[in-house]
């Protein structure tokens, strides 16, 4: 009986020759990410040791730049803890600071085959590089730094053969979407990604599905290894790793075959995603009063570069507050070189440093009394981005960019005909 | 054997409702006000210490905000739900609250109701009407953690994490 993904990663990192659904393992982490939040008086307990600096990341995303007195603090102690530890990879405001999963991935921190963990609940983003990533609470942070361990239990898989190709302007938020309208609730389940169709998406777009695999309540989300994800790799980390496939016969709760080429722009309505998503048609001309395109789903290169696409040589509509935050500054310097900046700015978008900012309704972006909203970042629950009463839609970063020319939620069809993509 | 008030929630109960972002970095003190100010307003003044929170399905969608915490520091002396969110039910081993998974439980208590559990066998009865349903098995380990206050305990006894400084708003961890 072969294993999942998942199953042979954690059983290396238990050093155990195999592991199975229902099992609590104790595993070595490679990999602990701490972000500012971390260092917060209500969350922060100071390590006396830690097990290995060269293990640990300190990157600064939620509260950059630091928007009052308590997170400038909290910016200070984390500096602090990362000189006494000798923390090489510290990613503080500046040229290398960005979200922490974008930082991650920029830097090829996670690293194929191995276990990475974070306090943020998107860590599972770094799924799409083959890394056991997932999202765990702020003592276990605390705990794996100090001890180099962590525990997880060991779930059955649901594995997504994807074929076939996205239709133009059709993003891997729409297909995010599409799984959760379809498909549900994946709570208790890790979710494997591979086949023919998920070898043509994109790294950025891989990203955006492992990141969202998160609003699909899943465990883990991986994603098979192959040469786009080597060629990645070894441009940004010079480590040695070793991917791990899934076994010809591994055992799934479930194994479905998805055409990609199937998946239309959809929107997902206020308050939730899972069963809440609708074809784009249905919500169009629902007015707004800011669009957003940022986050660990979608700050990424690609994400921009769409948005520029749409905005190109128009206008955003009158009252309506366009912003748009790249996930790192590595990307913000990309996308100004390739121009997107420009043409962002020339439509009238804001564009912020990289910061969580909005998507988590912290600052930069926070929504008021009974506004609206269309979203391309991770998460629309109710008050997520500020006040409970605003209405949160979430789209692609086409689809949020066509609403702020627009003004109201706009089919992103419309705006890239005769367009290239 | 321990039993508490119960309080119902429906499905897909998440982090936001129950930590909402404006609150996460304000003292544990103030943070707690606002614990299911969107979906039940008025509700952190009516919960008294050692009520039980019985749950539908997926409880605790959402981020890994340290909302657990939130939930122990306004009394909830046990939390029992259809389902439990994973990263939600580490944040509830890691904090120390007792949460249980129990199949049919929304369906075994009208609220206001008296539910009453064992942490030796991981039973759950409704003192009302006798009605007795067996939870999920949790993991010794993981049940010694819930219940022994989460891991900042285990660290400080073995002496891993400094001692919190007396200093006030650095203290709130401990209230509970």
């Amino acid at each position: 009986m072969g294993s999942p993904i998942l199953n042979k990663i954690l059983a290396r990192a238990a050093k155990k020759p195999s592991v199975a659904a229902g099992d609590l393992v104790v595993v070595d982490v490679d990999t602990v990410v701490l972000y500012d939040s971390n260092f917060f008086p209500v969350y922060w307990r100071d390590p006396v040791k830690i097990a290995d600096p060269d293990r640990i990341a300190v990157i600064f995303d939620h509260r950059v730049p630091a928007p009052d007195r308590g997170c400038a603090q909290a910016h200070i102690d984390g500096r602090e803890f990362a000189k006494r530890f000798g923390i090489r990879r510290m990613h503080d405001i500046g040229y290398d600071q960005g979200i922490a999963h974008t930082v991650v991935a920029d830097k090829g921190y996670a690293v194929p085959g191995s276990v990475l963990i974070c306090s943020d609940s998107h860590t599972g983003a770094g799924g799409a590089f083959n890394c056991a990533a997932r999202g765990v609470g702020g003592p276990d942070i605390i705990y794996a730094a100090i001890t180099g361990q962590t525990w997880f239990a060991v779930c059955e898989t649901i594995r997504y053969d994807l074929t076939g190709k996205l239709k133009p302007g059709v993003t891997a938020k729409d297909l995010f979407l599409h799984l959760a309208q379809t498909f549900g609730d994946h709570s208790t389940y890790n979710v494997e990604f591979g086949g023919e169709g998920m070898r043509g998406m994109s790294m950025d777009a891989r990203r955006t599905l492992a990141t969202m695999g998160t609003e699909l309540n899943a465990e883990f989300t991986i994603f098979e290894p192959d040469d786009l994800l080597a060629d990645y790799m070894r441009e940004r980390n010079p480590v040695p790793f070793e991917a791990q496939y899934p076994d010809a016969d591994a055992i799934y709760a479930e194994r479905r075959t998805l055409d990609l080429g199937s998946v239309e722009t959809l929107v997902a309505l206020p308050d939730a995603m899972i069963g809440n998503a609708v074809p784009v048609g249905k919500a169009v001309g629902e007015r707004i009063d800011q669009a957003f395109i940022g986050s660990c789903a979608n700050g990424n290169l690609e994400d921009l570069a769409i948005a520029a696409r749409v905005v190109a040589g128009r206008r955003v509509a009158a009252g309506v507050r366009f912003l748009v935050t790249p996930g790192s500054q590595a990307i913000y310097r990309q996308a100004l070189k390739a121009g997107y900046i420009e043409t962002l700015l020339d439509a009238g978008a804001v564009v912020t440093p990289a910061t969580c900012g909005a998507c988590g309704g912290g600052h930069m972006g926070v929504l008021g009394a009974n506004e609206t909203c269309i979203t391309a970042s991770t998460r629309n629950f109710k008050g997520r981005m500020g006040d409970p009463t605003a209405r949160i839609f979430m789209g692609s970063p086409a689809t949020v960019a066509a609403s702020a020319i627009a003004g109201a939620i706009a089919d992103p069809g419309e705006y890239m005909k005769g367009a290239n993509w | 054997m321990i039993s508490g008030r119960v309080w119902k929630f429906g499905d897909s109960i998440n982090t936001d409702m129950m930590m909402p972002g404006p609150a996460l970095y304000l003292p544990e003190a103030e943070r707690i006000r606002y614990v299911f100010q969107a979906n039940r307003p008025g509700w952190v003044d009516q919960v008294k210490r050692g009520d039980f929170i019985v749950g539908g399905k997926s409880y605790g969608v959402g981020s890994s905000r340290p909302a657990a915490l939130s939930l122990r520091n306004v009394g909830i002396g046990c939390l029992i739900a259809e389902s439990i969110n994973g990263l939600f039910f580490r944040n509830c081993v890691s904090f120390g609250l007792l949460a249980l998974e129990c199949p049919g439980v929304h369906g075994m208590f009208e609220e206001g109701q008296t539910a009453a559990v064992s942490t030796a066998d991981l039973t759950v009865r409704n003192d009302q009407t006798g009605e007795v349903r067996k939870a999920l098995p949790v993991p010794r380990q993981l049940l010694d953690l819930m219940c022994g206050g989460g891991i900042f305990p285990l660290l400080e006894s073995q002496g891993l994490i400094a001692p919190l400084p007396a200093k006030p708003g650095k203290t709130e961890m401990l209230t509970a």
